[in-house]
């Protein structure tokens, strides 16, 4: 378990307790957090679940994946410390994980 | 007008699979999709990539998939509407009138929508006022590339898209191609014509950099764009081009005064029907308690939902359950000998 604050666009913060196993996404999705689409449902086929990952958290998270950075040039604005939120995994190491919302997914 | 029993929104494996059960059961339908090709998101969005879960087929492609859907139809003769949206659907006389992007209007009882996560649309830069640019300056598609004769033009992604118009339309235009990191996902004989180009001076490549501002009065005059080190090049351009894929937007669905949710439709589990008599929803698009995005489920979602169009594509009929292994009636419509 780990605790996940996302802040949205808007400046609203949402801190909220995922499961290990469970992605950031899916974090967000089941809380009913607003900012992120998921459209493909965690395939790393949309780049709709993008999010910036905070700078303090950005190294010690896994790193990516082939084919996130490629998924993460369609993104809306991505920036040095984007990630695909569908692809870093939840584990106790990530207990007070930052993340903020792009302003639109799309 | 286009008459048809059922009018089936999207061609993915639940439109394909939907098609033909409501063929089996003596319907005729036709399929619009806004894509150009037919298969959905299997082949938009990941042609290449294995799937395990459908029953009966150890593993398979999007691309397999899809052909072997377009395979099982064969049989019947359906119209397809490519590269055509849905933009209304009106309700006249118990029957629904449903206009597309494309100019066609079709009368039919029954509207099945398979939309998936709704229509591909292309990404668009997300700089502001690109959007009074767009069509005239600012292309997300190359319709007529003869515009761009002589004319300077800056070409947005890395992927085969943009390295694609980037060496074609080098040849007669002066062109600068922007990226947001220094790798290409393109394929890499085309990664290293454009660097080749780059060096002979026919294409200036401008890495780790993105669009931050757009300006011009009645066209495009100039463009920004802003590196990962916040250092800012203004470019003078006649055109922009933003290639950064294809992206699934609700679009027109939305206001045929349907219950959505979260970007799905609620159905009852018995017909798929939407709080609209004769409109459906089968496949992703759907939403009932328990749902699963499986493409099993689109599947049982359009075969109970084409049984339902029988009703009101056949008022004075009943509809009588059969199998494919004995009933003649199937086996001719099949085109396939009876025992």
């Amino acid at each position: 378990m780990a605790k996940i604050t996302y802040i949205t666009h808007d400046q609203q913060t949402h801190t909220i307790d995922v499961q290990n196993g469970l992605t950031v996404m899916e974090g967000a999705i089941q809380n009913d957090i607003a900012g992120i689409d998921a459209d493909c449902g965690g395939g790393m086929a949309c780049a709709t679940c993008h999010v910036y990952v905070n700078e303090n958290w950005f190294d010690k998270i896994p790193t990516k994946e082939d084919g996130e950075e490629d998924m993460l040039d369609m993104a809306f604005e991505p920036k040095k410390n984007s990630r695909l939120s569908c692809q870093i995994t939840v584990t106790d190491e990530l207990d007070g994980l930052i993340v903020n919302l792009p302003s639109k997914q799309s | 007008m286009i008459k048809t029993d059922a009018l089936i929104i999207g061609a993915g494996p639940t439109g394909l699979f939907t098609a033909h059960q409501l063929k089996l059961i003596g319907l005729d339908c036709q399929i619009v999709d806004n894509l150009d090709k037919i298969g959905g998101q299997c082949i938009e969005l990941y042609p290449d990539k294995p799937i395990y879960d459908i029953p009966a087929i150890p593993e398979c492609t999007g691309e397999d998939l899809t052909n072997n859907l377009i395979n099982q139809l064969k049989p019947f003769e359906i119209k397809f509407h490519l590269s055509e949206r849905v933009e209304e659907v009106k309700k006249e006389n118990e029957k629904w009138i449903v206009k597309t992007s494309g100019g066609k209007i079709f009368l039919t009882p029954n509207v099945i929508i398979a939309g998936g996560v709704g229509s591909f649309e292309p990404r668009k830069f997300p700089v502001k006022d690109t959007e009074k640019f767009e069509n005239i300056s600012v292309f997300y598609s190359i319709k007529d590339k003869t515009i761009f004769k002589g004319r300077t033009v800056t070409i947005f992604g890395g992927g085969d898209s943009a390295l694609d118009w980037a060496v074609e339309l080098s040849k007669n235009s002066k062109v600068n191609l922007v990226h947001r990191r220094d790798d290409f996902r393109g394929a890499e004989a085309t990664v290293e014509k454009v660097k080749q180009l780059e060096k002979e001076g026919k294409i200036h490549l401008f890495t780790k950099y993105q669009m931050i501002a757009i300006e011009g009065k009645d066209k495009l005059e100039n463009i920004e764009i802003q590196s990962d080190d916040k250092e800012i090049k203004k470019i003078k351009t006649d055109y922009a081009l933003g290639f950064f894929g294809l992206i699934m937007q609700l679009g027109p669905i939305a206001n045929w005064g349907l219950n959505i949710d979260k970007k799905t439709i609620e159905v009852d589990t018995e017909k798929f029907e939407t709080n609209q008599k004769g409109i459906y929803a089968v496949g992703d698009i759907c939403s009932y308690p328990g749902k699963l995005k499986l493409i099993l489920s689109g599947f049982h979602e359009g075969a109970l939902a084409a049984r339902a169009c029988f009703k009101l594509a056949r008022p004075n009929e009943k509809y009588r359950f059969e199998f494919t292994t004995s009933s003649k009636t199937i086996k001719n419509r099949l085109g396939v000998k009876s025992d």
